[in-house]
């Protein structure tokens, strides 16, 4: 542990050897003021202000809030948030569950599955989106494919519909995310005490029973740690959105992140962009700490 | 000349105050043991000494210099830690000579030392091994020539022997005393363990709760501990505490000791314990060894001190070379040590002999020696 | 890691049924995640007409590799008729050194943050860990601003200040956590054997980093290569990343889509990173539970 005190008496060596470690601290502390709490000020100033092609910095109250709140786009994107949100994260997590609850069974070739659940998360969001993008392509992907197999008035056209275009977006992100929450869900699956198990098998309990009323109950934190991370890369997404549907068609499929991509680098209008980032700062912000404080917490009740 | 004083340190860690009023000194050559419960303090006082951290309050000296502002490398001390702390991408010569690298030694020298170091340690078939290749006493004696090649005016321990099973520990502990005559070095050895304490000291600082509460020889620790804590950390099977009334006897004090079956003593303190006087008609903790509550003692038909108990036997724990038995007096379970052939069995009466003037008296509030 | 042995049961029938359902199961989730991407390769070794004439999952009734050199270096992407090979350069000339420093930051800064801690040093790293949390959008703007003042606006010099300032956090947490099980003594004996702080990081600390610096290395090439956002926002023209270059293949409106061609140029693009983890994906799956199991 680094020496604390006065050393009234030390020479300009001794000195530096001491304050070292603080001294190459010091980028990064200065990285970290600068581009991340002071770019993140910058940003909430700037939305509140008018600005537009160039950075006004004139404050002007809650105006481009309120310019939020009656954009239907914005709107649509919000409740496409929710909806993506809500569907990724429970599709992922209840596969995510059930691929690590079947391979946690001693299985002989568990290696090679996991390495076949997980290599999604090695491809960037732009070539999964591609890929799928392709397969759902209205004319020649899965509607021609269902089609030729015999079900001649099948459509899928999910891709080019605005009502559906969003669960494209879903059914993307949930084949790329599965493997991870599976990896969390079985990491946590082998860290449960075998003796447990073998109690309330003693006990008279089935297997099924044992999952579902010890097992599953016990990965609670794991549970929390996996929902934050994916609501986390839920409020994120931006990759996929961008090649799969470009937010369309129009805006039907458009996230609050295309949002603001759209408005503040296509459209000049910063001080509108930078509002919409500040939401969905707060948001993240809104589920990050109070799960950091729990955590913190814990930690000092041990 | 390799003296370690210090004076009057405090140290702590924010607002908790982590050693209080700590003041020792030691000769050249003399092996110095800070033992204690965990929490009182010694390792901290190790590395205060170390220079691993520095003191709130108070000076250390080492060989008569100041130290406060010198860091580690520069006090001329060596270190052998409880986790051996070998570096473990080098090889054991590797991990020898490094402190004599910093120090831009000669590569001739350093190998002349590595060489001297591994046969007194007897290590030389280890030097061009890891440490994740050796055992836990193989990396303890690496630890320890480490130290050894840097020739220090001090040589400080930090509770080395505490990772390794019960017979290494031993046998180390035998080779460390024996290298200690050998070399002479000033040392100073951080344990838990009393009786480590005992074997290896020239003396004992016994520690709690960040005071020392006694600085002396393992024998007067043993023989005049100044207070209950040290009376009752010191010695295995730890010392018995019974509760006590005091009465008048002639021209002395003595307890009322009362044995399960009715049986009831009151035993005459020694002569010359004066302070007695002023608790006669209040309770005091006797202090009594299990040695000296035996089936015999020497001398004990002339010594008037010697005194009669018949109790009866509760538990027997026979381990071998004593017997360990275990009676009630003033309500309280008693541990007794005698030969194995006179322990009676569970539920028999048995005589005892107790010499009262290796006995003590403590307040039982303060637990100080009365 | 040790099997788990929830049930060393007898083989019955009720048994073996039991696992032959699992390994249906496990058999259908696997064609699920690999179908896409064989598909993507399939695909991409059909001709057009084949494309049109067939269905997804049919075979190629010749392969071509033509949609392959079209993909590399002559499909158009905007008004530039070359292909992605440009683009795959810009990110191989983005990752490394941003992979590097990034990497080489988070150790030292580890190091101090498990070795060398003083009065503030887990508020500062707290601090520095909100920097995982953050979703980028808010700091698009002012950094935007802030590369054009610096005058490495829509460059790769740019993208890789960006990708080292916010990579910086993960890549400390992961050296930190890491560094944390390396025991505070062997810091101590190096100081008493005379070492000082660059000194014991260079000769003992950094030779066990092996595992750690592998794990870092690999997430970090992972994510950059893979990221889009700050590829698309801060890059420009001729230093664009192949993820925008791959972006603006299958987004272009101009002219006849090429379905094989965009494929062709997705598996390219994806090819680093997917070699990365077939090779390495153990310590791939190590950052990836490093980064979430957090203090």
């Amino acid at each position: 542990m680094a020496n604390e005190g006065q050393h009234a008496g030390m020479g300009f060596a001794g000195r530096l050897q001491l304050y070292l470690p603080r001294i190459v601290l010091s980028p990064t502390v200065l990285a970290a003021v600068i581009f991340v709490y002071g770019f993140i000020l910058w940003t909430a100033w700037i939305s509140l202000t008018r600005s537009g092609l160039l950075p006004r910095y004139e404050l002007v109250g809650f105006f481009q809030y309120v310019k939020l709140f009656q954009n239907d786009r914005w709107w649509v994107a919000s409740r496409n948030l929710a909806v993506f949100g809500s569907l990724f994260i429970f599709f992922c997590v209840v596969f995510g569950l059930i691929l690590a609850i079947l391979l946690d069974q001693r299985i002989r070739i568990e290696g090679a599955l996991r390495t076949v659940y997980l290599y999604p998360m090695a491809l960037s969001f732009i070539v999964t989106g591609t890929a799928w993008r392709w397969m759902l392509n209205p004319g020649l992907g899965l509607e021609r494919l269902v089609r030729e197999m015999g079900f001649t008035s099948f459509t899928f056209d999910w891709l080019v519909n605005s009502k559906m275009s969003i669960y494209t977006i879903v059914i993307a992100g949930v084949w790329q995310s599965t493997g991870f929450v599976m990896a969390l869900f079985l990491a946590g699956l082998r860290g449960i005490d075998d003796s447990i198990i073998k109690a309330a098998q003693v006990d008279g309990a089935s297997l099924p029973k044992v999952y579902w009323r010890i097992i599953i109950p016990s990965m609670r934190p794991v549970f929390f740690s996996a929902v934050i991370i994916m609501s986390h890369i839920a409020i994120k997404s931006f990759d996929l959105v961008m090649v799969l549907t470009r937010g369309g068609p129009g805006y039907s499929s458009d996230l609050p992140a295309t949002f603001m991509y759209t408005f503040a680098f296509t459209r000049n209008r910063l001080g509108f962009g930078a509002a919409s980032a500040m939401m969905m700062f707060m948001a993240v912000m809104a589920i990050i700490v109070p799960y950091l404080y729990s955590e913190l917490r814990v930690k000092r009740n041990v | 000349m390799s003296s370690l004083t210090i004076k009057d340190v405090y140290k702590s860690f924010g607002h908790v105050e982590v050693l209080k009023d700590i003041s020792l000194e030691i000769q050249s050559g003399e092996f110095l043991v800070l033992v204690g419960p965990s929490g009182c303090g010694k390792s901290t006082l190790l590395n205060l000494i170390a220079g691993l951290e520095t003191v709130t309050r108070g000076e250390i000296f080492i060989s008569d210099r100041m130290v406060r502002d010198v860091s580690p490398k520069d006090r001329d001390i060596a270190m052998v830690f409880q986790t051996y702390a070998l570096y473990p991408n080098m090889s054991v010569r590797k991990n020898i000579s490094f402190g004599l690298e910093m120090r831009k030694v000669p590569k001739t020298e350093i190998a002349k030392i590595v060489g001297k170091v591994a046969g007194i340690l007897q290590i030389e078939e280890l030097l061009d091994r890891k440490p994740a290749q050796l055992s836990g006493g193989q990396r303890q004696r690496v630890a320890m020539g480490r130290a050894l090649a840097r020739n220090p005016s001090i040589f400080l321990f930090d509770e080395p022997l505490s990772n390794l099973d019960a017979k290494l520990r031993v046998e180390m502990r035998t080779e460390i005393k024996l290298l200690h005559q050998r070399l002479g070095v000033t040392t100073v050895y951080v344990t838990h363990d009393q009786i480590e304490a005992m074997t290896l000291a020239d003396r004992i600082a016994i520690m709690k709760d960040g005071k020392i509460q006694q600085f002396d020889t393992p024998r007067n620790v043993y023989r005049n501990p100044f207070n209950q804590f040290v009376a009752g950390f010191i010695g295995s099977p730890s010392m018995n505490f019974i509760p006590a009334q005091v009465v008048q006897i002639d021209d002395g004090q003595g307890v009322v000791l009362d044995v399960e079956g009715d049986r009831s003593y009151t035993l005459a303190a020694s002569p010359g314990n004066g302070r007695l006087a002023q608790w006669v008609g209040r309770e005091v903790l006797l202090g009594v060894r299990p040695e000296h509550l035996s089936d015999s003692l020497p001398d004990m038909d002339e010594d008037s001190n010697v005194h009669e108990l018949e109790c009866e036997v509760m538990v027997v724990e026979p381990t071998g070379a004593d017997t360990i038995v275990f009676v009630r007096i003033n309500g309280m379970e008693v541990t007794c040590r005698v030969h194995p052939d006179s322990a009676g069995k569970p539920g028999e009466t048995m005589k005892f002999v107790t010499d009262m003037s290796r006995t003590f008296f403590f307040d039982p509030e303060t637990g100080e020696r009365i | 890691m040790s099997e788990r042995s929830l049930s060393v049961a007898p083989r019955t029938p009720g048994v073996i049924a039991g696992r032959i359902f699992i390994y249906t199961l496990l058999g259908i989730a696997a064609l699920y995640f690999l179908l896409p991407f064989l598909i993507m390769v399939m695909t991409s070794l059909k001709t057009m007409d084949d494309i049109r004439m067939g269905t997804l999952i049919s075979l190629p009734r010749e392969i071509s590799f033509e949609p392959w050199s079209e993909a590399w270096s002559s499909a158009c992407i905007g008004v530039n008729c070359q292909g992605i090979k440009g683009y795959f350069i810009n990110s191989i000339k983005m990752v490394i050194p941003a992979v590097f420093i990034s990497t080489a930051f988070g150790a030292v800064n580890g190091y101090i943050f498990s070795k060398w801690r003083f009065k503030g040093s887990e508020v500062i790293f707290s601090m520095l860990l909100i920097g995982c949390f953050i979703p980028f959008q808010v700091i698009l703007l002012p950094m935007a601003l802030t590369l054009g003042k610096l005058g490495i606006a829509q460059s790769i010099n740019g993208l890789v200040l960006v990708h080292v300032v916010y990579g910086l956090a993960f890549t400390t947490l992961f050296f930190r956590n890491f560094y944390v099980s390396i025991p505070d003594d062997l810091v101590k004996a190096a100081r008493i054997d005379g070492a000082g702080f660059f000194r014991i990081f260079w000769r003992i600390i950094l030779p066990v980093s092996a595992p750690i610096i592998v794990v870092t290395v690999i997430w970090q090439t992972t994510q950059i290569w893979n990221d889009f956002l700050f590829g698309v926002v801060f890059s420009g023209g001729d230093s664009q990343p192949v993820t925008v270059g791959l972006n603006n293949l299958v987004n272009t409106s101009t002219g006849v889509k090429k379905y094989n061609v965009d494929m062709a140029a997705a598996i390219i693009a994806a090819s680093p990173t997917l070699l990365v983890y077939v090779l390495a994906g153990k310590y791939f799956l190590r950052g990836l539970t490093a980064g979430s199991v957090k203090g």
